[in-house]
């Protein structure tokens, strides 16, 4: 039987040490000052920047990269995170090619455009190195928050809510605060535990106490927290996984699951990883799942969409990384049954499928994919479960909860945002918008009323 | 081909590139190399009177300004004058010449502002075979605290006097080199060619602190935490150098005198224009002192195949060319109306335009039009100023176009005359000449 990088089924130690390390390393190398300052050198500083409004928490980047550009990294960095405190995670994981620098007009212009995201976070890892602060809390306010989830969306509305002098409370589910900065991106776009690093660098402003392990609905309950605290933020993501609708359908494993394991791991050659991976879905965490499989060792990683290459949720870029990375990404093609005999994932049966107007329909042709191990990667959802008992039902819409333009939900004193909210398309860097701007506004409920009590 | 032989006040040279007095020609070893490369001529580094060596700052001696990618975009430098002794000078510059006899070989000269010194040293140069002299009245730093360089090129009666000595006790010719540190380079320019030069050579650097540390307070480069005026040379002064050569190129004195062109020559392009504008032939240093001497392969062969394509047959197709058309702002015509257009295919909205309109200039560029991001230039606005032509990073996408005679100028509400008119028959201009009819 083989072993190592060809071992048949599941199983860990693929590659060697010094593979998983080179596998796992920063998928864009930092920029040194140089490098910074040249490429910096290339933003035309332009008017009403069409990079500023593409960016969902409005960064002024063309000051930011002046900034650099002037060797003013301090600075830069500052601009970055007035709008942005979790402007590091964002400049590694953001989007950027559908986002500032698909509207850069040097992307226009010539099909190169400035290298806003890593930019960004050569400002922001340099004033985080550094250990600078740039915020100092208000005089308490004896006000108290409680903010529902550590991620993105929790840990931006916390710090503003710090900064203006309120005490705030982050109840997360999870052993780690960081959401899906610390459990739901690719490994490689986030190294050196940088999001516990940046959890650690937003908390540092002081008045922000993390309970972790304490789950809405189990531990906690709404109708609690809305009695006990002058106001409550939602934040707490997307719990459920979307099911295939195939036969067989457990033997699928969830590739969240895969990915948020990959990311605790200390040891990656303990993690096993099948010789053949088939993973279902056509958005970042199929890419993330696929891309990650491929480096820690399978040999065969096909991703398999129901619709066309447009279609996708992924980007043209996260594509092209994951064909870059040895990943087949196949189209039109639906799952069927998962195979599995004797406890174990031989394959996944897939119907082929085309349009019928904008009606997506199976042609009946079928085709089997030999897999260890199949990923489901379709989408997540809300779970509306740990919000029952409070009491007061919050409205929803399109299965996730319903806010207003300043982020209040129904029910009066709770506001929420990011990915457990309906509409956007679940970036963190909308996240980061989202619970900014909703502690904007308990900021001014708690302030005396006005526009938002 | 085009020739691109030169002869320079009775100075002969394979094409018109020489490399100007400085660290690169201060001794065989380099001017060997740079012959092979191509260059038509030297001016050696210059030569002091006999005695204890020149002695240098063994700190840095150069200063810089940058580009982005540190492109390098101005040097300044505190070297002084050659610190190798004269004889071991005179003997190399002997043995150049006689091993390459068709570039040309000229010698600079700065000794003190007495004739003696200068009856001393002129023989020992002639003596080499040279062919010329160029006079070291330009070095701003160092030399100019002890009564030399552009101590002496800043006061017109010593250039002529100098000069004088020089026509007397020898036979070369003599270019005299000018320092831009002064108000108005014609005079000290005059006082060369009264005083027999045959031809003038500029500029010479520019006082100049290239930068400031910060940290330390120090001006760069520092010596020991203490820094010293140097002279500022590169592509950075070339404007400054081009305007004074056309300032000589076109006095009534000395039309038609030889200049040779020196300040930033960085491509066959400067030359070219440096040329145009009056100059018989440039001067390189920083060029060289950046990239090598391999530059000039470069020089020679844009310089031909501009001139194949313009069918100039030999450079005096090109030089002084541009100097009829530099004028004074008095006569410039006054009815030549321009616009600027945007090529909308072009424009990649990057709004520079508009901005450094709308904050700094006549508010007459849109941002928007119909709710759209749209750059469009309101010619009831527009003064054809150019502003935005040199603010927009797309080559093209901005130009000035002129109006017809006859068409209506939107900003003024008044047709373009059809005649050219210029301030001094203005009627806005109290001075206006008017023609009184004939009695």
């Amino acid at each position: 039987m083989s072993t190592g990088q060809f071992a048949k089924g599941l199983a860990g130690g693929r590659l060697s040490p010094e593979q998983y390390a080179e596998n796992f390393s920063d998928l864009h190398q930092p920029f040194t000052e140089h490098e910074a300052r040249v490429e910096a050198d290339r933003c035309y500083f332009c008017y009403d920047a069409p990079c500023m409004t593409a960016c969902p928490t409005s960064i002024d980047i063309p000051l930011f990269i002046r900034q650099i550009s002037t060797d003013n990294p301090l600075g830069s960095a500052k601009t970055i995170f007035d709008q942005n405190i979790l402007g590091g995670m964002c400049a590694r994981v953001c989007p950027t090619e559908t986002l500032c620098e698909e509207v850069c007009v040097r992307e226009v212009a010539e099909g190169k455009p400035v290298q806003i995201g890593r930019l960004q976070r050569y400002a922001t890892d340099t004033a985080m190195s550094r250990g600078v602060q740039f915020y100092e809390r208000a005089p308490s306010t004896g006000k108290r928050v409680a903010v529902v989830g550590g991620g993105p969306a929790g840990l931006a509305c916390a710090h503003r809510l710090a900064m203006h002098g309120h005490a705030v409370t982050v109840f997360e589910a999870r052993e780690k605060p960081g959401g899906l900065n610390e459990y739901g991106i690719a490994a490689y776009k986030s190294t050196h535990d940088f999001a516990q690093g940046e959890v650690d660098y937003v908390t540092a402003i002081g008045g922000i106490a993390i309970e972790t392990g304490k789950v809405l609905g189990r531990d906690i309950a709404l109708s609690e927290l809305a009695a006990d605290y002058d106001a409550v933020f939602l934040g707490m993501g997307l719990g459920g996984v979307n099911a295939l609708g195939a036969l067989g359908e457990d033997g699928a494993a969830n590739a969240v699951d895969f990915i948020a394991e990959l990311r605790q791991s200390s040891d990656l050659s303990a993690l096993e990883v099948g010789r053949r991976v088939v993973v279902i879905g056509g958005g970042m965490t199929a890419v993330d799942a696929a891309v990650q499989a491929k480096l820690l060792g399978a040999e065969e990683v096909t991703i398999c969409y129901r619709r066309g290459q447009g279609h996708m949720n992924a980007s043209r870029f996260e594509q092209d990384l994951a064909a870059a990375k040895g990943v087949t990404i196949r189209h039109w093609l639906a799952p069927r049954a998962v195979r599995v005999e004797g406890g174990s994932v031989t394959g996944i049966e897939l119907e082929y499928t085309r349009l019928e107007g904008t009606t997506l329909v199976g042609t009946g042709e079928t085709l089997v994919l030999d897999a260890d191990q199949v990923f489901k990667a379709i989408g997540q959802s809300f779970v509306a479960a740990g919000l029952n008992g409070s009491g007061e039902m919050i409205a929803t819409e399109s299965g996730r909860i319903r806010v207003d333009e300043r982020g209040r939900t129904s029910m009066r004193g709770v506001w929420a945002g990011g990915d457990c909210v309906s509409g956007g398309e679940d970036l963190t860097v909308e996240a980061v918008a989202a619970g900014r701007d909703a502690a904007e506004s308990i900021h001014r409920t708690l302030s005396g009323g006005g526009i938002d009590g | 081909m085009a020739d691109l032989s030169n002869r320079f006040a009775g100075i002969k040279s394979p094409n018109p590139f020489w490399l100007a007095s400085a660290p690169p020609t201060d001794k065989a070893y380099n001017v060997e190399r740079a012959f092979k490369a191509g260059w038509g001529g030297v001016v050696w580094k210059t030569l002091g009177e006999e005695g204890p060596p020149v002695v240098n700052v063994n700190g840095p001696r150069y200063g810089a300004i940058w580009g982005a990618d540190r492109r390098l975009l101005g040097l300044n430098n505190i070297e002084l004058i050659t610190d190798r002794a004269l004889q071991t000078n005179l003997r190399e510059i002997k043995q150049i010449k006689r091993d390459w006899p068709d570039r040309a070989v000229v010698v600079s000269i700065m000794v003190p502002c007495e004739e003696e010194s200068w009856k001393a040293i002129l023989p020992l140069v002639e003596e080499t075979g040279a062919d010329g002299i160029e006079l070291n009245f330009g070095c701003p730093h160092g030399m100019s605290e002890r009564g030399m360089g552009s101590a002496v090129g800043q006061v017109p009666e010593y250039v002529e006097m100098v000069a004088r000595w020089c026509k007397q006790y020898s036979r070369m010719p003599v270019i005299t080199k000018l320092t831009p540190n002064i108000t108005d380079i014609r005079k000290p320019a005059r006082a060369a060619f009264a005083g027999g030069s045959d031809a003038v050579s500029l500029i010479n650097t520019i006082n100049s602190i290239t930068a400031v540390n910060i940290d330390t307070f120090s001006p760069e480069p520092s010596i020991d935490g203490k820094g010293s005026h140097g002279g500022y040379c590169g592509p950075a002064v070339k404007p400054i150098a081009m305007s004074m050569v056309s300032e000589i190129a076109r006095d009534a004195e000395m039309r038609g005198k030889p200049i040779s062109g020196i300040g930033g020559v960085t491509t066959w392009r400067d030359a070219v224009e440096f040329m145009a504008l009056g100059a018989g032939n440039v001067q390189v240093c920083t060029a060289a002192m950046t990239y090598g001497f391999r530059i000039v392969e470069e020089m020679i062969s844009g310089l031909s195949a501009y001139m194949d394509e313009k069918g100039f047959a030999s450079l005096d197709d090109i030089i002084g060319r541009a100097v009829p058309n530099v004028t004074d702002w008095q006569y410039l015509n006054l009815n030549y109306v321009t616009k600027a257009r945007i090529n909308q295919d072009l424009c990649i909205s990057c709004g520079r335009c508009h901005i450094a309109c709308e904050d700094t200039s006549h508010q007459a560029i849109t941002s928007s039009v119909d709710g759209k991001r749209m750059f469009m230039v309101k010619d009831d606005e527009c003064v054809g100023c150019n502003l935005c032509v040199n603010v927009c990073p797309v080559e093209d996408c901005i130009t000035m176009e002129p109006l017809a005679a006859g068409a209506l100028d939107e900003r003024t509400g008044q047709r373009v005359p059809d005649r050219y008119a210029n301030w001094t028959t203005h009627p806005n201009n109290p001075m206006a000449r008017v023609n009184e009819p004939a009695e």
